[in-house]
This record gives structure tokens, sequence and C-alpha cells, in this order.
């Protein structure tokens, strides 16, 4: 087979494998305050701006990088990346869908989500990140007849410097650990949300990431402010190109909830896994906060984890409004090669903070998987709850399954409750579907769904229907 | 702490007649101890309770010297009553007296091991501080297919000759095939701010049973370290046993490997902490081959300012399938300043096995404490009720029954 048909063949395992011929402006190799200088410059920010990142740089240099989770990977020579690369066409910003690039737009068609179709008929606010840099917002027209900002983190810091000053790096502060502060230091773009006060957000907010340039790292940064008695619902999707080596994201979001607000924030992770040999594939070690800040308000995490070679991720929540709720839906399949160390941290600060816990782990051919997560309730937050439930399913005896909470209960009116289970799919289940006609694949993807039920109910319509086929696609080839 | 242990050691070596060999062994221990220090936070397994910062904060002028060349008195009054039994006395550091006197002695052999090579590949530095500093080390030998008639007690005691020091206690056993060995440890402690450091090697044939109580039941203000490690063969059984209620400081670790087809292990614990007690269980199972079964079940109930601390490890390797592992852990607060840490932990790499851990604390249920008080009792004694029924759940696991009336009496819970 020449390589051209490899290449094909290839393409037919994972389908967002493309790369878009389109060309980029790129930071000079390697990580120093010129660099930082640099981005900051092209991206015409403000003094401020720059200070936050020079501090994080500054703090950097005396951290060191963690090396307590369960997936190793070789040493990252964080010298060896490029912290900037966007699309050329994009400096000058286009005012409207129709200035962009035809090659982007035809990009993200392949990707299933034709901007401007999607704007139409799903009534989705999409914000898309290519590399490193915003491309469009959609339906902004909509948005702002509610006072709702949703735009591009380099245009919230030069049309809204108050709202980015007053929250930028509260939740994960500068002097956090060091893939955030990296992130602190270089982040390019994200999004940026504002609810204002008790606005309901009359459409899911989602955006879709990508990285397309080789030997870059994808740092973004999203930041979501819920003001008082307000609601919105965010989505973000992520896909890469195919590449030998590994590429690295790490990305901060910071959440915050106001008085009585709600923030609920959805992701489905299909980032490229590397292939069948574990070779290549994204590292993705993304930093995800949420801070219960008001009374009675709400932080929801949903995410779907199929792809990357390594994820390492643990969507938080601090509950330091009284009566505050955290949740955390998660699925994370591993297939092949991948690794992933994921689950969640519930900090308990307030009175009457309640937080629930649903993982589902599924492993498969080499794979390693670990929930990891923390409950931690504080002396002060009485009467506070919390129900942790992690479940794993093993297929084959060549891949692993790890389960290691941390639970700290520190309060006598608290209770707090963690079941874990690991099984595998019994014969009888199999036996079962495949008597009635289904093949295995199909027989194990009815009941690696039915295993997932729980937290698929919590996505969105539209993301549930894709989080589903995605359940199934990864598990290709496991059975047998 | 450095120049103290080197010069403590020197004294042990005056003091005692060791072989040139001994105190070559000694050495290497010694130096691996200087290297790794006590434990700290820093370290996976310590983090929630650090060893280091207790000894700094609880025993200042912690010594490591300990005169062997002089015996100690037996105070009989520490004896369990009510049950006949074998003996081991341990009092301050030193084996005064071991005495199977209700066994066939052909049976069971008693070897001095002090002078072979015991060194062990540990990452525990406190492993190799019980080695340099340890005076004799027994293996207690159980022939095949005898059971011990009567169960052996080891006392744990220190008297006024000792304190703010450094007590180390190692023995190996070794259980024949389809033999038998019941062993309760006994704390009986009269000194205060000792640190005592306890390493029981367990090696359990095919077809062998071992139980393992350990009682610590008076309060005193010792800290303490036990450390167990069990390797299991085929169709062996062990059952571990553990009351964790009267030092300031105790961690009692297990670790067992099940090395051969069907065998199981068992560990019950309670932890019944009061004021500025800190506690901690952590047990290892590792499952290494297929068809083998653990269970844990530990049950805290903490009072003003004490703290319990559960970290429990199921590994199944790749080989170990049909393994059937389960963890529970439960804890009951009862003062706002009390505090339940867990880390129930499971690590998977088989795909057929049946594997569950569960975690839960909270303060007692409100609506059981009226039930009880709507039907005449007091606040208190619905309380201690509740409580009794809790910790008789654990107590009732023991599956030999002389002992479990003994411990239930030890304890004080009610049927």
């Amino acid at each position: 087979m020449d390589t051209r048909e490899k290449d094909i063949e290839k393409l037919k395992d994972y389908k967002y494998g493309f790369t878009t011929d389109i060309e980029n402006i790129r930071a000079p190799k390697g990580l120093n305050e010129d660099v930082i200088k640099f981005i900051s410059n092209i991206k015409k920010e403000p003094k401020w701006m720059l200070d936050f990142r020079l501090k994080a740089y500054e703090r950097l240099k005396l951290l060191k990088e963690p090396n307590w989770q369960k997936p190793k990977y070789p040493k990252i020579d964080y010298q060896d990346l490029y912290y900037y690369s966007a699309p050329k066409s994009m400096k000058d910003k286009p005012k409207s869908l129709d200035e962009l690039d035809p090659k982007l737009l035809e990009t993200y068609k392949k990707l299933g989500i034709p901007l401007q179709e999607q704007a139409r008929l799903n009534g989705i606010a999409v914000d898309a990140v290519f590399d490193s840099v915003s491309v469009a917002t959609t339906f902004k027209g909509e948005l702002t007849k509610y006072g709702i900002i949703f735009c591009s983190m380099s245009e919230a810091i030069q049309k809204h410097p108050d709202l980015v000053k007053k929250y930028l790096g509260t939740v994960i502060p500068v002097t956090d650990h060091f893939f955030a502060t990296l992130n602190s230091a270089v982040f390019t773009d994200g999004s940026f949300v504002y609810i204002p006060e008790g606005v309901k957000c009359p459409m899911e907010l989602s955006t879709y990431f990508r990285i397309n340039a080789s030997e870059t790292g994808q740092f973004e940064r999203t930041l979501i402010i819920a003001d008082k008695g307000s609601y919105v619902s965010y989505l973000e999707g992520c896909t890469a190109p195919m590449r030998d080596e590994n590429q690295l994201h790490a990305a901060n979001v910071e959440l915050i909830a106001l008085e009585d607000a709600e923030i609920k924030y959805s992701t489905v992770q299909n980032w490229y896994p590397g292939d069948e040999n574990g070779k290549g594939g994204i590292y993705n070690f993304v930093t995800k906060r949420g801070l219960c800040k008001g009374k009675n308000s709400k932080i929801s995490w949903t995410q779907v984890e199929t792809g990357s070679a390594i994820t390492w991720k643990y969507p938080s929540c601090i509950l330091k409004g009284d009566n505050s709720i955290g949740e955390f839906y998660s699925i994370a399949i591993t297939n092949n090669h991948q690794k992933a160390d994921t689950g969640t941290k519930m900090i308990h600060l307030g009175k009457n903070t309640k937080s629930k816990i649903i993982s589902k782990g599924i492993s498969a051919g080499f794979s390693d998987m670990t929930y990891r997560g923390l409950v931690d309730i504080n002396s002060k937050a009485k009467n506070s709850s919390n129900y942790t439930q992690c479940d794993s399913l093993l297929m084959g005896n060549k891949c692993g399954a790890h389960t290691v909470p941390y639970i700290k209960n520190k309060n006598f009116d608290s209770n707090i409750a963690h079941e874990a289970t690991t099984s595998k799919i019994s014969e009888e289940q199999l036996h079962y579907c495949q008597q009635r006609g289904l093949n295995p694949e199909e027989a194990v993807g009815l009941i690696v769904n039915g295993f997932c039920k729980e937290v698929l109910q919590q996505l969105p319509m539209e993301f549930a229907v894709e989080a589903q086929k995605l359940v199934g696609i990864s598990l290709e080839g496991s059975v047998g | 702490m450095s120049e103290q242990l080197q010069s403590d050691f020197d004294k042990i070596v005056k003091t005692s007649n060791l072989s040139n060999e001994e105190i070559r062994f000694k050495k290497i221990f010694l130096d691996n101890f200087k290297k790794k220090g006590f434990p700290n936070r820093k370290q996976e397994d310590w983090k929630f309770l650090d060893i280091s910062q207790i000894i700094k904060k609880n025993i200042s002028d912690l010594s490591f010297f300990n005169d062997y060349s002089q015996s100690n008195k037996i105070d009989p009054s520490i004896f369990v009553d009510g049950l006949e039994h074998n003996k081991i006395i341990f009092i301050n550091g030193r084996i005064e007296k071991i005495d199977f006197n209700f066994e066939d002695q052909n049976k069971i052999e008693i070897i001095d091991e002090t002078k072979k090579d015991i060194s062990l590949d540990c990452e525990n530095s406190l492993i190799d501080l019980n080695s340099a500093f340890t005076d004799k080390i027994f293996k207690i030998l159980i022939k095949k297919n005898y059971s011990l008639k009567k169960p052996l007690i080891i006392y744990h005691s220190t008297d006024d000759k000792i304190k703010s020091t450094n007590i180390n206690l190692r023995l190996d056993f070794e259980l024949g095939e389809n033999s038998c060995l019941k062993l309760i440890d006994y704390f009986s402690n009269n000194t205060a701010k000792n640190f005592i450091n306890i390493f029981y090697n367990f090696n359990l044939e095919s077809n062998s049973i071992l139980k393992n109580y350990k009682i610590d039941k008076f309060r005193n203000n010792n800290l303490k370290y036990s450390f167990n490690n069990i390797e299991q063969n085929n169709n062996s059984v062990s059952e571990t046993f553990i009351l964790s209620a009267g030092s300031d400081y105790i961690k009692n670790e297990i670790n067992c490997n099940l090395n051969g087809e069907y065998s199981s292990a068992f560990i019950n614990g309670i932890f019944s902490l009061k004021e500025n007690q800190q506690h901690e269980i952590r047990t290892t199972i590792n499952h290494l081959v297929e068809n083998t079964k653990s269970y844990q079940l530990i049950k805290s109930v903490l009072g003003k300012n004490s703290k319990s601390v559960y970290q429990g490890r199921i590994f199944v390797s790749s080989k170990a399938q049909k393994t059937d592992g389960y963890q529970l852990s439960k804890a009951i607060l009862l003062d706002e300043t009390s505090e339940f840490n867990a880390k129930p932990e499971l690590e998977i790499y088989a795909d057929d096995v049946k594997c569950s851990h569960g975690s839960a604390s909270g303060s007692l249920n409100e609506d059981s404490i009226f039930y009880l008080m709507s039907r005449g009792l007091s606040y208190q004694q619905s309380k201690e009720l509740l409580i009794n029924g809790f910790l008789l759940d654990v107590i009732e696991k023991i599956t030999d029954s002389e002992i479990r009336n003994l411990i239930k009496n030890i304890i004080g819970v009610k049927e």
C-alpha cells in the first residue's frame, strides 16, 4: 500500500483527521518573554493583560510539571512548541460570515458545523476556535438584544475590559498549577460569555475547537459569568487532525455563577486519539473550574471524553455560596492505547451545599482509565451532602480501570456517600441481544449506551445524538 | 536527628553483644533510614496523617536507644482472664517470654532469625527503622496439619523504665500446610510518649488459616505503627480484626498478597476515637491469581477533635480473573470537630471481576434517635444504642465465637 492509500485508510478511522491548507502566522518557536510580548502585541492587548501574562510567566519559572498522574508521557519540550498560530487571512478580522475564507468555512462543513446553516437552522450560537484564534461568532444580533455578551476572549479584552479584569483569574489564579499557569501566560483566544442579571439565555451557546497546524499547542481560555438569577447552557466540542507527533492542549475554563444563577457546561471531546499503536494524538491537559459564588447558584459539568491520547482533567466546583449545587456527569471511553485520568473535585465551603458525581468509565483494548476525585466538606459547610457513583466497564484483560476517590468529611452535619463498581458486559446480555438479531458490535453499543444513559440524558438534545454515535464509533473493533 | 540515630545505634552496639555480621546488616538499614527519614505528607500513603509531624509535635525528645541487656519484670495483672491461651510477652522492646504451654511442642518451632540476612526490598522507611533497632527476630513455625489448640496472645506492654523511646518488634510466622493460628495482639501500655513500631510477616501455606485480632483499647499517649505483610498460598484464609481505640496515634497497615488460587482475605476494623486521637488503617489487597476473594469492612465512631483515615486499595492483576473484591467504610461523626477521611481505591486490569467499594459518612440519624426516645429512652441511651448496633455489625464478622465474646466484653457492646 502506498502512503497515499494509507492516508486514506487512516482517514476512515478518524473522521476528523483532515488538515486544512491555510497559511498560518506563527509566533517564533519556544517560550520566553518575547514570545509572550509577541502574542500580546499581535492581539493589540492593553498593558494590564500583558502584565497578567508576565506575572504568570514569572510564576511558571518556579513551577515544576506535576507527575503524580497515572498515565505517564514522554517529557514535553516546551521550547519546541509554537505558542501562537493563526490563519493568515484572519489578520484583519472579518466583519461577517460572508467575509470568511471559504476554505475555513469548508473545514467547518467537514466537521459538521456549517456555521451559517447552524446559525439558521439550529438556533445555536457558535464561536469557533480554529487553532488559537476565534474565527466567527454567529447569532450575535439575537444575543445582543438580551444584553448577552458572547464573543472571543480577545474581543472581550478590547471591548469589555472591566468584566474581564474583574473575573479573569479569580477561579484559576495565575499561581495555580503548572499547566494552568502556562495557559495564563500564553493563552491566545477562547470564548467569553456574560449573561446579565435575570436573563435566561434563549439558546445554547457553543464553541468548536480545532487544532489544525502541526507542532502547535492550543491554549484557549474560556470565561463564563452568569450574573444574578441568570441561566446559560454552554456546549463545547473538540477535534484535531491526525499527526504522528503528540500535540498539547492546555486550556483553562473558568465559570462564575453569582446568586441564583445556573451554568450548564457540556463537552464532547473527540481530539485525535493516536493510531491503533498509540502513536500521535493529543495530550489533553485542561483545567476547568467553576465557582458557585452566590447563594443558590448551580454549576453542572457534563463531559463525554472519547478522544485524546491522554486525557488529564478534573472539572471542579467550588461551592462557596450557601445552598449552592455542583454536579458532574462524565462518560470517558478509552480504546487502543488511550489513557485517561479524569474526575472531579467538589469543594464544599458554604452551608447546605450539595454535590452529585456520576462517572462512567469504559476501557477497551490496551487502554487505561482512572477516575480520580475529591470530595471535601469543610467544617463550616453545615448540612451539606455529596453522592458519588463511579462505574467502570472493562472489555478484555489488556486494559485497566481504576478508581481513586479522596473523601474528606470535616463536618458532622454532612453526609457523603460513595459507591463504585467494576464489571464487564455479561455473556447473558450479549447473548440476549444477539439472539434478537443484533451483531456483536451493535449489541455492545446498545449495552454501553444503556450503561451511560444517566449521563447522556444530561446532554442537550443535539449533543446527545452525536455523543451516542461517538460512543459506538469509539468502541469499534474492541469486541471479539 | 541523624546524629542522634547514630549515637543511639552505637550505644546499642556497645550494650548488647551483637556479632559483626549483625552490626553490618543493621548498619545498612540504619543508613537507609537516615537517608529517607520518617515518612511525611509528600508521600501519597501518608497524605492524611503525617507521621513525621506527629512525632515532632508529640515526642520532641525521641530516643532510639533501648537497653536490651536487662530483662524486665512481668506483671501478671495485664493477662487476659477467662480464656486459656499461649503467651508471648513483649515488654519495653524485649521479648521476655514465649510460652506455648497448651500445645504439642513438636509441632511448633521457634527459630532465632536475628543473625539471618533479612534484607527486604521495601520503600517504607519505618521498616528500615525497625530492622536497624529491633532486638531479636523470631520466626514461629507451625508445622503441617497442626492447629493450635488455644489462641496465642502477644502482650505489648511498657513500664516506668521507658519513656519517649522508639520501640521495635519484628516477628515472622510461617503456617505450614493445613495449619491454623489464632493470634491476638493485646496492648496495655502504662507509660506515655513512646513510638512503637511493629512489623509482622506471615507466610500462609496452602489450606492454612490465620486469624489475627489487634486490640488497642486502653487510653494511652503512645504513637504506634503496625505493619502486617501476609503472603497467601492456595486455599488459605486470613482474617484480620482491628480495634483502634486506645493510643493517641496508630496506623495499622495490612498488605496482603493473594498468590494462590482460592485464597481469601478478610479485614474488619473499628475506630472508636475520642479527644485528639488520630488513627489510620491502610489496607492493600493484591489479587494476583484467579479465583481469589477479599472483603473489608471498616467502621468509625468519632468524638471530639478526633480524626480517622481509611485508605483501602484493591489491586487486580490481569491474570486474576474471577476476582471478588468488596470494601465498605462507614463513619459516624459525633462532634463538629471530628473528621473522617477515606481513599478507597480500585486498580483493576482484568475484565471478568466483581469489585466494588462504598464509603459513607455522616452524623447519627435523627429519625432513629427520635424513634428510640419516643419509646422512653433518654437521648444518651438512644445514642449509645445506635452506636452499639453500628459497631456490632463488625464484631459479628469475627468467626471465632470465643474470641468474639472476649472482644465484645472488652469493647463493652451488648447484643
